[in-house]
């Protein structure tokens, strides 16, 4: 564990410690031996070019992947949490870890509201004593609804999408619901935020207003960021940490300014020398990441 | 539409409307050249066959000339197909009113029912003609906006029912005190709430959980089967068979739900389906113990609290109608199973709009959207489809033991695919999810099939022919509408969908 703990390069508490990750899919090895950990409080960005096994590293950490190898510490100042132990549904439900998808899931035929409503599920199914006191109408239940409707007002207040609350969450533009499925993420109370590419999709204005929400959810709810993007903007802009991927193995780990002028990071986008065309994805990438702050 | 209003000026090219024509003609002559031209008949010495195959030609035209109309329709020409179409209709009306001993006189069909048909489909023609017609002086893009317009009447029709809920309970409650409430009528209306209150019960699994389960008459099998044998066996009243039917329904239920938690979609429907033919051949075949296809009779008839329905009461004890001092009527128990159904129903419709309200009922919802959202946002899916599965099968239960005391007699027949499969359409029919969908889905598919009884062979071709163009028209449902659980501002939702 000490060795996961050299690896933060700032001075905030571990909140998550991935250890020697590894996840095989028969003979394909989509992660390989990775060790990083993520700051209590901060952003950690994970990049890395298409296919690096980015969107693995979350499924372990969510659970929907069972990691072939490795230990997926949860530190919350109320308990340790393995991760890699933890029923799928468990790993938000006990430990707090909250995730975003990079094709948006939202429950697209209910409205803003339920779904919001929804991701408090297990705090409002113990105040309706699993369904027997709601049947009733106790007002325990009704209390606790309005309590978690008075959240959901808070987030969609945060998210811009009070105007829209009772609409149909499909019927949201696409901007829209990534904001959504970030509010319903943090209705979950979690502490650790895990956000899958939420600039996909946005123009430049919606993605510099994404970054003000990441930095005021960091800064207000004081919780643990982890965020795959593309957008170099949003990754330089926002980030305390950076861990880079390539080929399914760590290249480099550490602050913007550390990745920004890492050699090994500039050759996995730029590829080898001789490689002339590059896709122009990574050429944009890689200007912005020479370039621009 | 609107690009057919633009190319009407443009002379008109009959080649292609004659080729379609032609083609369904075609098409129709292959169909039934084998089907309805030859039919094998008992002969002496053995079997022989004679033809009909003037009956071919008369529907090989009739095809031709409906399938022209319609062509003639789409290529911007709806007035001649308005005023053939409709002219035909008139005619054949007029012909088979006036020869109705004689239905040769018209169209070869042995039955006049087939005329009939012909008229009907005529009708259709002209009427979407009409439509056309009406759209392209309009101007507008009918056809479009229909999908739209239809979604408007659901809502309207779903808000509505706030209002006219209670008046339609009030209605069933009546029902057996108003003029045309004869024994008939009641025993109508009972059967309709039967299947009501089923299409309610898998209406949690299908509609709201998004679980499809084509073996739901299994749980209705087990609620029956349950009541018969306690009843018979041990003597317990229908009260106290009650819950226990719906326990053992629901925990049937889970059991079944355990193995299939990890299958959706299609697969889920397969095991299901295969569940349900299971539990009617254990049925079936553990005679010693079900009785096997003969089933179990003489189940105890319900009593009012004690007080039996019968004309001679056993010695010391006291019948309903001697209780209250009335005359001796076969009615009252009928009249008494009528609100024992109803009561069931409404309970049941009680239960599901209560219900998805709470978390549950919204978890039920959400899982039906995305499953992979639902686990990660710490929802338990296990838990989640069980309580699904357990509570529809324990509404089967009640129904099950419902039907177990009103017949007096269940055996495996009663529980035969085709069962779970009517109770499927009527909750598909009305709109996945809706209550109100449920029953207007009922009184169409149950309800009005017994007021044709006379017209019985072509009952399941009209019920067919009746899914399909819904399947086509409304594929939702017909009442295909949900409203929020819970809103924010208020009424304003409301609003939003008018």
């Amino acid at each position: 564990m000490s060795e996961a703990i050299a690896m933060l390069p700032t001075d905030a508490r571990p909140l998550l410690i991935v250890e020697h990750l590894t996840m095989r899919f028969g003979g394909l090895v989509a992660i390989d031996d990775v060790s990083f950990a993520a700051g209590d409080g901060e952003i950690t960005a994970i990049i890395g070019p298409n296919g690096a096994g980015k969107t693995t590293v979350f499924n372990c950490l969510t659970g929907f992947y069972k990691p072939t190898v490795g230990r997926l510490t949860l530190n919350r100042p109320d308990g340790q949490f393995l991760l890699e132990q933890m029923e799928g549904f468990r790993i938000p439900q006990l430990a707090g870890v909250a995730r975003t998808f990079q094709n948006i899931r939202l429950f697209p035929g209910m409205s803003v509201l339920e779904n919001l409503i929804v991701a408090q599920h297990n705090k409002l199914m113990r105040a309706s004593g699993f369904t027997f006191a709601g049947l009733l109408g106790l007002p325990v239940y009704r209390n606790a609804e309005r309590k978690a409707v008075e959240l959901a007002r808070y987030w969609l207040d945060r998210v811009n999408l009070i105007e829209q609350a009772d609409w149909e969450a499909g019927n949201l533009p696409y901007g829209g619901q990534r904001r959504l499925e970030i509010a319903r993420a943090m209705c979950t109370e979690p502490v650790l935020l895990c956000l899958d590419e939420p600039a996909a999709g946005l123009n430049p204005r919606e993605s510099a207003e994404l970054n003000e929400l990441l930095l005021s959810i960091k800064a207000e709810q004081k919780i643990g960021l982890l965020l795959i993007e593309h957008d170099m903007s949003v990754v330089m802009g926002i980030s305390d940490h950076i861990v880079v991927l390539d080929y399914g193995r760590k290249i480099a780990d550490g602050t913007p300014e550390e990745i920004r002028n890492d050699p090994t990071v500039i050759r996995a986008y730029l590829g080898e020398e001789e490689e002339e065309a590059l896709p122009p994805e990574v050429a944009q990438d890689l200007e912005n990441l020479t370039k621009s702050d | 539409m609107a690009v057919q209003t633009q190319t009407l000026p443009k002379p008109l090219d009959l080649a292609p409307v004659f080729k379609e024509a032609a083609l369904a003609g075609l098409l129709t002559l292959a169909l039934t050249v084998g089907l309805v031209g030859i039919r094998t008949i008992e002969a002496p010495g053995g079997l022989s066959f004679d033809t009909r195959f003037d009956d071919v030609a008369w529907a090989v035209v009739i095809v031709f000339l409906g399938r022209f109309a319609l062509a003639l329709t789409r290529a911007g020409r709806p007035l001649p197909a308005l005023i053939g179409s409709a002219a035909v209709a008139a005619a054949l009306t007029f012909l088979l009113l006036i020869g109705e001993g004689d239905p040769h006189g018209v169209l070869p069909f042995d039955d006049p029912i087939v005329s009939w048909i012909v008229v009907i489909c005529a009708v259709g023609l002209a009427i979407r003609a009409a439509v056309v017609l009406g759209s392209v002086e309009a101007g507008s893009s009918k056809a479009a906006d229909r999908e739209q317009v239809m979604d408007r009447i659901a809502a309207q029709f779903q808000y509505a029912t706030r209002w006219f809920g209670p008046l339609f309970a009030a209605f069933a409650i009546a029902l057996p005190f108003l003029p045309f409430g004869d024994r008939q009528m009641v025993d109508l209306a009972t059967l309709v709430l039967t299947y009501i209150m089923l299409g309610w019960g898998l209406n949690i699994v299908v509609g709201l959980a998004g679980l499809l389960d084509l073996g739901y008459v299994a749980f209705y099998a087990m609620g029956a089967y349950s009541y018969a044998m306690f009843a018979t066996e041990f003597g317990f009243s229908f009260w106290l068979c009650l819950p226990i039917a719906g326990m053992l329904a629901a925990s049937l239920g889970a059991l079944l739900g355990f193995p299939v938690l990890r299958l959706r979609g299609d697969y889920l429907a397969i095991v299901t389906l295969g569940f349900g033919e299971m539990i009617r051949i254990i049925l079936t075949n553990w005679w010693w113990f079900t009785g096997g296809p003969n089933g179990i009779g003489s189940i105890p008839r319900p009593t009012f609290f004690g007080l039996p329905f019968d004309r001679t009461p056993e010695e010391g004890a006291q019948a309903f109608h001697t209780f209250f001092g009335l005359e001796y009527e076969s009615i009252h128990r009928v009249v008494f199973l009528y609100y024992l159904i109803l009561v069931l129903a409404l309970i049941t419709n009680f239960f599901t709009l209560r219900v998805r309200r709470l978390p549950v009922g919204r978890a039920w919802e959400a899982l039906r959207e995305d499953e992979i959202a639902c686990r990660a946002l710490g929802i338990n899916p296990t838990n989640t489809k069980l309580t699904a599965f357990a509570i529809g099968a324990m509404f089967a239960g009640f129904a099950g033991s419902f039907f177990a005391t009103r017949q007096g007699f269940v055996s495996p027949e009663s529980f035969t695919f085709i069962e779970s499969a009517i109770i499927l359409a009527i909750v598909v029919l009305g709109g996945m999810g809706s209550q109100v969908g449920v029953v207007l889905a009922a009184l169409l598919l149950i309800g009005l099939p017994e007021f044709f009884r006379e017209l019985e062979t072509y009952r399941m071709l009209a019920f067919g022919a009746g899914m399909v163009l819904i399947m086509i028209w409304r594929p939702r449902g017909l009442l295909a509408h949900r409203d929020p659980t819970i809103t924010l501002h208020h009424g304003a939702a409301a609003k939003a969908h008018r």
